[in-house]
Protein backbone atom coordinates (compact mmCIF):
# COMPACT_ATOMS: atom_id res chain seq x y z
CA UNK A 1 0.00 0.00 0.00
CA UNK A 2 2.44 2.34 1.06
CA UNK A 3 5.01 1.96 -2.01
CA UNK A 4 1.79 2.53 -4.25
CA UNK A 5 1.12 5.63 -2.36
CA UNK A 6 4.28 6.44 -2.81
CA UNK A 7 4.70 5.90 -6.64
CA UNK A 8 1.38 7.78 -6.98
CA UNK A 9 2.93 10.63 -5.29
CA UNK A 10 6.31 10.67 -7.25
CA UNK A 11 3.85 9.94 -10.47
CA UNK A 12 1.00 12.67 -9.80
CA UNK A 13 3.05 15.96 -10.42
CA UNK A 14 4.68 14.64 -13.22
CA UNK A 15 1.24 13.91 -15.06
CA UNK A 16 0.14 17.24 -13.78
CA UNK A 17 3.25 18.66 -15.19
CA UNK A 18 2.52 16.62 -19.06
CA UNK A 19 -1.11 17.35 -18.93
CA UNK A 20 -0.26 21.21 -18.60
CA UNK A 21 2.77 20.78 -21.10
CA UNK A 22 -0.07 19.48 -23.40
CA UNK A 23 -2.65 22.02 -23.08
CA UNK A 24 -0.11 24.80 -24.10
CA UNK A 25 1.26 23.40 -26.50
CA UNK A 26 -2.40 22.61 -28.26
CA UNK A 27 -3.71 26.42 -26.85
CA UNK A 28 -0.76 27.63 -28.96
CA UNK A 29 -1.35 25.23 -32.41
CA UNK A 30 -4.81 25.87 -32.26
CA UNK A 31 -4.74 29.45 -31.82
CA UNK A 32 -1.77 30.34 -34.19
CA UNK A 33 -0.10 32.32 -31.44
CA UNK A 34 2.64 33.46 -32.92
CA UNK A 35 6.51 32.77 -30.66
CA UNK A 36 6.92 36.20 -30.30
CA UNK A 37 3.89 36.73 -28.12
CA UNK A 38 3.37 32.95 -26.49
CA UNK A 39 6.33 30.24 -27.90
CA UNK A 40 5.02 26.83 -27.64
CA UNK A 41 6.83 24.20 -24.91
CA UNK A 42 8.14 22.62 -28.53
CA UNK A 43 9.53 25.58 -29.24
CA UNK A 44 11.06 26.60 -25.92
CA UNK A 45 12.84 23.34 -26.30
CA UNK A 46 14.03 24.09 -29.44
CA UNK A 47 15.49 27.13 -28.02
CA UNK A 48 17.44 25.42 -25.97
CA UNK A 49 19.14 22.78 -27.51
CA UNK A 50 20.06 25.56 -29.88
CA UNK A 51 20.98 28.59 -28.59
CA UNK A 52 22.75 25.90 -25.73
CA UNK A 53 26.38 27.49 -26.29
CA UNK A 54 25.27 31.11 -24.96
CA UNK A 55 22.55 29.89 -22.42
CA UNK A 56 25.20 27.01 -20.90
CA UNK A 57 28.06 29.82 -20.36
CA UNK A 58 25.50 32.02 -18.92
CA UNK A 59 23.83 29.47 -16.82
CA UNK A 60 28.02 28.73 -15.72
CA UNK A 61 28.02 32.57 -15.06
CA UNK A 62 24.93 32.59 -12.55
CA UNK A 63 26.01 29.72 -10.74
CA UNK A 64 29.27 30.28 -9.66
CA UNK A 65 27.63 33.90 -8.71
CA UNK A 66 25.12 32.04 -6.86
CA UNK A 67 27.69 29.63 -4.97
CA UNK A 68 30.00 32.34 -4.28
CA UNK A 69 27.28 34.49 -2.31
CA UNK A 70 26.01 31.23 -0.70
CA UNK A 71 29.43 30.50 0.64
CA UNK A 72 30.03 34.20 2.07
CA UNK A 73 26.30 34.12 3.19
CA UNK A 74 27.15 30.83 4.95
CA UNK A 75 30.61 31.18 6.51
CA UNK A 76 29.27 35.03 7.26
CA UNK A 77 26.29 34.10 8.79
CA UNK A 78 27.73 31.37 10.69
CA UNK A 79 30.30 33.72 12.14
CA UNK A 80 28.27 36.25 13.05
CA UNK A 81 26.16 34.00 15.16
CA UNK A 82 28.81 32.64 16.71
CA UNK A 83 30.48 36.41 17.41
CA UNK A 84 26.78 37.06 18.65
CA UNK A 85 26.76 33.95 20.93
CA UNK A 86 29.60 34.97 22.75
CA UNK A 87 28.99 38.33 23.27
CA UNK A 88 25.50 39.80 24.26
CA UNK A 89 27.36 43.31 23.79
CA UNK A 90 27.96 42.32 20.28
CA UNK A 91 24.82 41.11 19.88
CA UNK A 92 22.55 43.53 20.88
CA UNK A 93 24.55 46.44 18.92
CA UNK A 94 24.72 44.28 15.44
CA UNK A 95 21.39 42.50 15.27
CA UNK A 96 19.58 45.47 14.37
CA UNK A 97 21.36 46.32 11.38
CA UNK A 98 21.47 42.58 10.21
CA UNK A 99 17.47 43.10 10.58
CA UNK A 100 17.29 46.49 8.23
CA UNK A 101 19.54 44.50 5.84
CA UNK A 102 17.25 41.40 5.58
CA UNK A 103 14.22 43.55 5.44
CA UNK A 104 15.54 46.52 2.95
CA UNK A 105 14.51 45.13 -0.57
CA UNK A 106 17.26 44.07 -2.37
CA UNK A 107 16.56 45.52 -5.68
CA UNK A 108 16.21 48.50 -4.08
CA UNK A 109 20.01 48.48 -2.89
CA UNK A 110 21.10 46.98 -6.03
CA UNK A 111 21.44 49.59 -8.15
CA UNK A 112 23.66 51.48 -5.21
CA UNK A 113 26.19 48.55 -4.83
CA UNK A 114 26.88 48.69 -8.12
CA UNK A 115 27.66 52.35 -7.92
CA UNK A 116 30.24 52.28 -5.54
CA UNK A 117 31.40 48.36 -5.99
CA UNK A 118 33.25 46.77 -9.11
CA UNK A 119 30.50 44.60 -10.90
CA UNK A 120 31.12 41.02 -10.19
CA UNK A 121 31.56 42.48 -5.64
CA UNK A 122 28.23 43.84 -6.06
CA UNK A 123 26.67 40.88 -7.59
CA UNK A 124 28.12 38.59 -4.96
CA UNK A 125 27.36 41.05 -2.07
CA UNK A 126 23.75 40.98 -3.49
CA UNK A 127 23.84 36.86 -3.26
CA UNK A 128 25.22 37.46 0.51
CA UNK A 129 22.75 39.99 1.65
CA UNK A 130 19.76 38.38 0.88
CA UNK A 131 20.92 34.82 1.66
CA UNK A 132 23.13 35.52 5.11
CA UNK A 133 20.03 36.75 7.36
CA UNK A 134 18.48 33.20 7.33
CA UNK A 135 21.71 31.77 8.38
CA UNK A 136 21.74 34.01 10.94
CA UNK A 137 18.86 33.81 12.80
CA UNK A 138 18.60 30.50 12.45
CA UNK A 139 22.70 29.43 14.07
CA UNK A 140 21.36 31.86 17.02
CA UNK A 141 18.41 29.98 17.40
CA UNK A 142 20.44 26.73 17.14
CA UNK A 143 23.06 28.37 19.68
CA UNK A 144 20.13 29.50 22.24
CA UNK A 145 18.52 25.61 22.25
CA UNK A 146 21.23 23.82 24.02
CA UNK A 147 19.76 21.45 26.56
CA UNK A 148 20.00 23.21 29.70
CA UNK A 149 21.09 19.91 31.80
CA UNK A 150 23.58 19.07 29.04
CA UNK A 151 24.87 22.97 29.39
CA UNK A 152 24.68 22.27 33.55
CA UNK A 153 26.94 19.01 32.86
CA UNK A 154 29.33 20.66 30.60
CA UNK A 155 29.97 23.19 33.01
CA UNK A 156 30.20 20.63 35.86
CA UNK A 157 33.40 18.66 34.30
CA UNK A 158 34.86 22.43 33.51
CA UNK A 159 34.82 22.47 30.10
CA UNK A 160 36.24 25.43 28.72
CA UNK A 161 34.58 28.16 26.25
CA UNK A 162 35.73 26.34 23.24
CA UNK A 163 34.82 22.69 23.88
CA UNK A 164 31.39 23.61 24.88
CA UNK A 165 31.06 25.47 21.87
CA UNK A 166 32.49 22.81 19.24
CA UNK A 167 31.00 19.46 21.48
CA UNK A 168 27.92 20.97 23.02
CA UNK A 169 26.54 24.05 20.79
CA UNK A 170 27.52 23.41 17.63
CA UNK A 171 26.62 20.05 17.29
CA UNK A 172 23.14 20.94 18.66
CA UNK A 173 22.74 24.23 15.98
CA UNK A 174 23.45 21.81 13.14
CA UNK A 175 19.94 20.99 12.01
CA UNK A 176 19.16 24.82 12.54
CA UNK A 177 22.12 25.56 10.58
CA UNK A 178 21.53 23.18 7.82
CA UNK A 179 17.97 24.37 7.69
CA UNK A 180 19.01 28.10 7.39
CA UNK A 181 21.50 26.91 4.24
CA UNK A 182 18.42 25.28 2.54
CA UNK A 183 17.12 28.62 2.70
CA UNK A 184 19.93 30.67 1.81
CA UNK A 185 20.59 28.31 -1.11
CA UNK A 186 17.93 29.43 -3.04
CA UNK A 187 18.29 33.25 -1.76
CA UNK A 188 21.60 33.25 -3.07
CA UNK A 189 19.97 32.69 -6.42
CA UNK A 190 17.03 34.83 -6.01
CA UNK A 191 20.09 37.80 -5.06
CA UNK A 192 22.15 36.90 -7.56
CA UNK A 193 19.61 36.97 -10.34
CA UNK A 194 18.16 40.67 -9.14
CA UNK A 195 21.75 41.93 -9.11
CA UNK A 196 22.52 40.62 -12.84
CA UNK A 197 18.98 42.39 -13.84
CA UNK A 198 20.37 45.48 -12.34
CA UNK A 199 23.59 45.44 -13.56
CA UNK A 200 22.33 43.78 -17.16
CA UNK A 201 20.55 46.99 -17.31
CA UNK A 202 23.57 49.28 -16.77
CA UNK A 203 24.59 47.50 -20.23
CA UNK A 204 27.05 44.89 -18.78
CA UNK A 205 26.86 41.36 -17.69
CA UNK A 206 26.00 37.89 -19.10
CA UNK A 207 24.16 35.89 -16.84
CA UNK A 208 21.32 34.13 -16.84
CA UNK A 209 18.77 36.61 -15.58
CA UNK A 210 20.89 39.22 -17.92
CA UNK A 211 19.97 36.77 -20.98
CA UNK A 212 15.92 37.41 -19.66
CA UNK A 213 16.32 40.88 -19.97
CA UNK A 214 18.42 41.14 -23.39
CA UNK A 215 15.90 38.76 -24.84
CA UNK A 216 13.28 40.69 -23.64
CA UNK A 217 14.36 43.83 -25.17
CA UNK A 218 14.86 41.70 -28.01
CA UNK A 219 11.33 40.17 -28.60
CA UNK A 220 13.27 37.32 -27.76
CA UNK A 221 10.47 35.68 -26.14
CA UNK A 222 11.34 31.51 -26.69
CA UNK A 223 15.04 32.59 -25.17
CA UNK A 224 13.05 34.18 -22.36
CA UNK A 225 11.19 31.24 -21.82
CA UNK A 226 14.28 28.78 -22.00
CA UNK A 227 16.85 30.90 -19.62
CA UNK A 228 13.78 31.05 -16.71
CA UNK A 229 13.96 27.31 -17.71
CA UNK A 230 16.92 26.84 -16.71
CA UNK A 231 16.96 29.25 -13.59
CA UNK A 232 13.87 27.10 -12.04
CA UNK A 233 16.06 23.76 -12.48
CA UNK A 234 18.94 25.14 -11.09
CA UNK A 235 16.85 26.54 -8.29
CA UNK A 236 15.42 22.81 -7.92
CA UNK A 237 18.97 21.40 -7.98
CA UNK A 238 20.41 23.36 -5.65
CA UNK A 239 17.42 23.18 -2.86
CA UNK A 240 17.98 19.33 -3.75
CA UNK A 241 21.85 19.21 -2.84
CA UNK A 242 21.06 21.06 0.33
CA UNK A 243 18.39 18.96 1.36
CA UNK A 244 20.76 15.67 0.46
CA UNK A 245 23.29 17.02 2.87
CA UNK A 246 20.55 17.91 5.78
CA UNK A 247 19.80 14.49 4.97
CA UNK A 248 23.20 12.37 4.87
CA UNK A 249 24.75 14.68 8.35
CA UNK A 250 21.38 14.42 10.34
CA UNK A 251 20.10 10.90 8.99
CA UNK A 252 22.11 8.88 12.22
CA UNK A 253 20.16 11.23 14.73
CA UNK A 254 17.96 13.89 13.97
CA UNK A 255 14.07 13.45 14.54
CA UNK A 256 13.79 15.14 10.72
CA UNK A 257 15.78 12.83 8.88
CA UNK A 258 14.17 9.72 10.73
CA UNK A 259 11.52 7.73 9.24
CA UNK A 260 7.85 7.18 10.05
CA UNK A 261 8.46 3.70 11.67
CA UNK A 262 11.35 5.17 13.73
CA UNK B 1 35.31 28.67 55.69
CA UNK B 2 34.69 26.04 57.33
CA UNK B 3 35.45 25.01 61.34
CA UNK B 4 37.11 21.72 60.72
CA UNK B 5 38.61 20.52 57.76
CA UNK B 6 35.43 18.42 56.33
CA UNK B 7 37.85 15.19 55.31
CA UNK B 8 38.75 14.49 59.04
CA UNK B 9 35.35 14.77 60.06
CA UNK B 10 34.60 11.87 57.50
CA UNK B 11 32.27 14.05 55.64
CA UNK B 12 31.74 13.93 51.73
CA UNK B 13 29.20 16.78 51.97
CA UNK B 14 28.81 19.85 54.78
CA UNK B 15 25.73 22.45 54.41
CA UNK B 16 25.79 25.24 56.49
CA UNK B 17 22.82 27.61 56.73
CA UNK B 18 22.56 27.41 52.67
CA UNK B 19 19.67 29.31 51.17
CA UNK B 20 19.23 29.98 47.88
CA UNK B 21 17.20 32.89 46.80
CA UNK B 22 16.46 33.10 42.84
CA UNK B 23 16.58 36.87 41.35
CA UNK B 24 12.53 36.96 41.09
CA UNK B 25 12.90 36.95 45.00
CA UNK B 26 11.79 33.42 45.44
CA UNK B 27 13.35 31.72 48.39
CA UNK B 28 13.45 28.37 47.29
CA UNK B 29 15.65 26.40 49.54
CA UNK B 30 16.63 27.04 53.45
CA UNK B 31 18.47 27.79 55.28
CA UNK B 32 19.86 24.06 55.65
CA UNK B 33 22.45 22.03 57.23
CA UNK B 34 23.17 18.93 56.14
CA UNK B 35 26.18 16.52 56.74
CA UNK B 36 26.41 13.27 54.41
CA UNK B 37 29.55 11.04 55.17
CA UNK B 38 31.41 9.97 52.89
CA UNK B 39 29.98 6.21 51.47
CA UNK B 40 26.58 7.15 52.76
CA UNK B 41 23.88 6.27 50.65
CA UNK B 42 21.07 9.88 51.11
CA UNK B 43 17.47 10.71 49.76
CA UNK B 44 16.35 13.99 49.99
CA UNK B 45 12.67 13.67 49.95
CA UNK B 46 10.22 16.58 49.84
CA UNK B 47 7.17 17.83 47.51
CA UNK B 48 7.61 19.33 44.24
CA UNK B 49 9.45 22.74 43.94
CA UNK B 50 10.77 22.20 47.81
CA UNK B 51 14.35 23.16 46.21
CA UNK B 52 15.73 19.64 46.93
CA UNK B 53 16.97 19.54 43.20
CA UNK B 54 18.44 23.38 44.02
CA UNK B 55 20.26 21.67 46.64
CA UNK B 56 21.95 19.20 44.63
CA UNK B 57 22.79 21.64 41.91
CA UNK B 58 24.36 23.83 45.02
CA UNK B 59 26.38 21.12 46.07
CA UNK B 60 27.23 19.86 42.07
CA UNK B 61 28.53 23.39 42.02
CA UNK B 62 26.28 24.37 39.26
CA UNK B 63 24.72 27.31 41.39
CA UNK B 64 26.18 29.36 43.89
CA UNK B 65 24.30 29.75 47.46
CA UNK B 66 22.70 32.98 48.35
CA UNK B 67 23.97 32.61 51.99
CA UNK B 68 25.91 30.02 53.99
CA UNK B 69 28.91 27.45 52.94
CA UNK B 70 28.80 24.20 50.85
CA UNK B 71 31.92 21.91 51.26
CA UNK B 72 32.57 18.91 49.13
CA UNK B 73 35.37 16.57 49.75
CA UNK B 74 37.38 17.12 46.90
CA UNK B 75 39.47 13.83 46.79
CA UNK B 76 40.01 12.65 43.36
CA UNK B 77 42.59 14.57 41.56
CA UNK B 78 41.55 16.20 38.25
CA UNK B 79 44.42 15.16 36.63
CA UNK B 80 43.71 11.84 35.28
CA UNK B 81 40.40 12.68 34.32
CA UNK B 82 38.91 12.01 37.68
CA UNK B 83 35.92 14.40 38.99
CA UNK B 84 35.07 14.18 42.35
CA UNK B 85 31.07 14.58 41.43
CA UNK B 86 29.22 12.35 38.88
CA UNK B 87 25.77 14.04 37.94
CA UNK B 88 22.21 12.32 36.70
CA UNK B 89 19.80 14.25 35.95
CA UNK B 90 15.75 13.19 35.89
CA UNK B 91 15.97 13.04 31.86
CA UNK B 92 18.96 11.05 30.54
CA UNK B 93 20.78 14.44 29.27
CA UNK B 94 22.41 12.60 26.29
CA UNK B 95 23.80 14.07 23.14
CA UNK B 96 21.46 12.90 20.63
CA UNK B 97 24.41 13.29 17.91
CA UNK B 98 26.75 11.48 19.54
CA UNK B 99 26.30 7.35 20.07
CA UNK B 100 26.42 5.59 23.42
CA UNK B 101 30.01 5.25 24.02
CA UNK B 102 30.99 9.13 22.51
CA UNK B 103 28.17 10.32 25.23
CA UNK B 104 29.99 8.14 28.40
CA UNK B 105 33.41 9.43 26.56
CA UNK B 106 32.29 13.64 27.25
CA UNK B 107 33.77 13.45 30.76
CA UNK B 108 36.89 12.21 29.73
CA UNK B 109 37.34 14.17 26.88
CA UNK B 110 36.94 17.74 28.45
CA UNK B 111 39.13 16.95 30.81
CA UNK B 112 42.00 15.52 27.58
CA UNK B 113 42.37 11.66 28.52
CA UNK B 114 43.75 9.82 25.98
CA UNK B 115 41.72 7.58 23.57
CA UNK B 116 43.51 4.42 24.73
CA UNK B 117 42.47 5.15 28.18
CA UNK B 118 39.21 6.43 27.88
CA UNK B 119 38.41 3.75 25.69
CA UNK B 120 39.23 1.65 29.08
CA UNK B 121 36.77 3.26 31.28
CA UNK B 122 34.52 3.60 28.85
CA UNK B 123 34.41 -0.27 28.56
CA UNK B 124 34.36 -0.40 32.37
CA UNK B 125 31.58 2.08 32.88
CA UNK B 126 29.35 0.59 30.39
CA UNK B 127 30.29 -3.16 31.48
CA UNK B 128 28.96 -1.61 35.39
CA UNK B 129 25.52 -0.55 33.98
CA UNK B 130 25.10 -3.56 31.34
CA UNK B 131 25.07 -2.17 28.17
CA UNK B 132 28.69 -3.23 26.92
CA UNK B 133 26.54 -4.77 23.73
CA UNK B 134 25.29 -0.76 23.10
CA UNK B 135 28.46 1.12 22.67
CA UNK B 136 27.25 2.10 19.02
CA UNK B 137 24.26 2.53 19.76
CA UNK B 138 22.54 6.11 19.03
CA UNK B 139 20.34 7.51 22.23
CA UNK B 140 16.72 6.96 19.91
CA UNK B 141 17.52 3.59 19.70
CA UNK B 142 17.76 2.57 23.13
CA UNK B 143 14.56 2.59 25.23
CA UNK B 144 13.94 4.97 28.56
CA UNK B 145 15.54 3.13 31.03
CA UNK B 146 18.62 2.21 28.59
CA UNK B 147 19.40 5.92 28.01
CA UNK B 148 19.04 6.64 31.81
CA UNK B 149 21.80 3.49 32.41
CA UNK B 150 24.09 5.23 30.05
CA UNK B 151 23.38 8.20 31.96
CA UNK B 152 24.86 6.48 35.07
CA UNK B 153 27.55 5.08 33.15
CA UNK B 154 28.34 8.92 32.02
CA UNK B 155 28.81 9.90 35.70
CA UNK B 156 30.87 6.66 36.88
CA UNK B 157 33.26 7.08 34.15
CA UNK B 158 35.08 9.79 35.81
CA UNK B 159 35.38 7.54 39.09
CA UNK B 160 33.52 10.12 41.28
CA UNK B 161 33.53 9.74 44.78
CA UNK B 162 29.94 11.45 45.00
CA UNK B 163 27.37 10.46 43.16
CA UNK B 164 23.95 12.99 42.62
CA UNK B 165 21.07 11.66 41.37
CA UNK B 166 18.19 13.82 40.63
CA UNK B 167 14.97 12.39 40.41
CA UNK B 168 16.76 9.89 37.64
CA UNK B 169 14.36 7.16 37.41
CA UNK B 170 10.90 9.77 37.60
CA UNK B 171 9.96 9.37 34.00
CA UNK B 172 10.07 5.49 33.76
CA UNK B 173 7.63 2.93 34.12
CA UNK B 174 7.57 1.29 37.70
CA UNK B 175 9.35 -2.18 36.35
CA UNK B 176 12.49 -0.89 34.72
CA UNK B 177 12.46 1.43 38.24
CA UNK B 178 12.13 -1.43 40.32
CA UNK B 179 15.39 -3.18 38.49
CA UNK B 180 17.39 0.37 38.27
CA UNK B 181 16.80 0.47 41.99
CA UNK B 182 18.10 -3.03 42.40
CA UNK B 183 21.29 -2.22 40.06
CA UNK B 184 22.20 1.38 41.85
CA UNK B 185 21.97 -0.47 44.85
CA UNK B 186 24.58 -2.94 43.88
CA UNK B 187 26.69 -0.32 42.23
CA UNK B 188 26.73 1.35 45.53
CA UNK B 189 27.82 -1.75 47.72
CA UNK B 190 30.63 -2.54 45.03
CA UNK B 191 31.71 1.11 44.56
CA UNK B 192 31.00 2.46 47.93
CA UNK B 193 30.37 5.87 46.81
CA UNK B 194 28.34 8.32 47.96
CA UNK B 195 25.08 8.46 46.73
CA UNK B 196 22.93 11.66 47.23
CA UNK B 197 19.02 10.50 45.50
CA UNK B 198 16.77 13.38 45.15
CA UNK B 199 13.11 12.01 44.73
CA UNK B 200 9.87 12.57 45.42
CA UNK B 201 8.42 8.96 45.92
CA UNK B 202 8.49 7.75 49.42
CA UNK B 203 8.97 4.23 48.33
CA UNK B 204 11.62 4.82 46.60
CA UNK B 205 13.27 6.54 48.89
CA UNK B 206 12.60 4.17 51.89
CA UNK B 207 13.97 1.14 49.41
CA UNK B 208 17.45 2.55 48.39
CA UNK B 209 18.87 4.35 51.43
CA UNK B 210 20.22 4.49 54.84
CA UNK B 211 19.12 7.75 55.45
CA UNK B 212 15.85 9.46 54.55
CA UNK B 213 15.74 13.94 54.64
CA UNK B 214 12.22 14.82 54.52
CA UNK B 215 12.16 18.17 53.58
CA UNK B 216 9.50 20.93 53.90
CA UNK B 217 7.72 23.38 51.14
CA UNK B 218 8.80 25.75 49.81
CA UNK B 219 11.18 27.13 51.14
CA UNK B 220 13.38 24.35 51.50
CA UNK B 221 14.45 23.44 54.89
CA UNK B 222 15.02 19.92 57.01
CA UNK B 223 11.71 18.33 58.02
CA UNK B 224 12.93 15.16 59.84
CA UNK B 225 15.49 12.46 59.63
CA UNK B 226 15.24 8.77 59.24
CA UNK B 227 17.44 6.49 59.65
CA UNK B 228 16.51 2.86 57.37
CA UNK B 229 18.22 0.23 59.23
CA UNK B 230 17.86 -3.11 57.89
CA UNK B 231 19.50 -6.59 56.84
CA UNK B 232 21.83 -5.90 53.56
CA UNK B 233 21.99 -6.58 51.08
CA UNK B 234 18.67 -5.51 50.38
CA UNK B 235 16.66 -6.87 47.38
CA UNK B 236 12.64 -7.62 46.53
CA UNK B 237 12.05 -9.30 50.11
CA UNK B 238 12.63 -6.45 51.59
CA UNK B 239 10.43 -4.33 49.23
CA UNK B 240 7.54 -6.97 50.03
CA UNK B 241 7.98 -6.86 53.38
CA UNK B 242 6.06 -5.80 56.39
CA UNK B 243 9.42 -3.72 57.97
CA UNK B 244 9.41 -1.97 54.63
CA UNK B 245 5.51 -0.71 54.96
CA UNK B 246 6.44 0.05 58.50
CA UNK B 247 9.22 2.73 57.73
CA UNK B 248 7.23 4.04 54.50
CA UNK B 249 4.23 4.67 56.81
CA UNK B 250 6.46 6.34 59.05
CA UNK B 251 7.87 8.54 56.21
CA UNK B 252 4.79 9.23 54.67
CA UNK B 253 3.17 10.90 57.81
CA UNK B 254 6.23 13.14 58.13
CA UNK B 255 5.36 14.38 54.41
CA UNK B 256 1.75 14.96 55.31
CA UNK B 257 2.14 18.63 56.79
CA UNK B 258 3.73 20.16 54.06
CA UNK B 259 0.81 18.24 51.72
CA UNK B 260 -1.80 20.38 54.00
CA UNK B 261 0.06 23.24 55.27
CA UNK B 262 0.73 24.90 51.81
CA UNK B 263 -2.04 24.66 48.97
CA UNK B 264 0.44 25.59 46.36
CA UNK B 265 2.60 23.06 47.54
Amino acid sequence: MSSLHNIGRMLLPIVVLSVGLALWELVVRVNDIQPYVLPSPYVVFQTLVSDWPVLSQSLGVTLLTTLEGFIAAAVGGIALALLFNQSKWLEHSLFPYAVILQVTPVIAIAPLLLIYLPQQTAVIVCAWIVGFFPVLSNTTLGLNSVDRNLAGLFQLYGASRLQTLRYLKLPAALPFILGGLRIAGGLSLIGAVVAEIAAGSAGSGSGLAFRIAESGYRLNIPRMFAALLLLSVAGIVIYGLLALVSHLVLRRWHESALGKEN
Amino acid sequence: MSETNIDAAGLAVRLRAVTKTYDSGVTALGPLDLDIAKGEFVSLLGPSGCGKSTALRLIAGLAVPSAGTVDVSHRASKADGRHPIGFVFQEPTLMPWANVHDNVRLPLKLAHVTATEADRRIDDALAQVGLAEFADAYPRELSGGMKMRVSLARALVTDPDILLLDEPFAALDEITRFRLNNDLLDLWRKLHKTVIFVTHSVFESVYLSQRVIVMTARPGRLAREFRVTTSEPRGEEFRTSAEYAAHCREVSSALTPSYSGQRSA
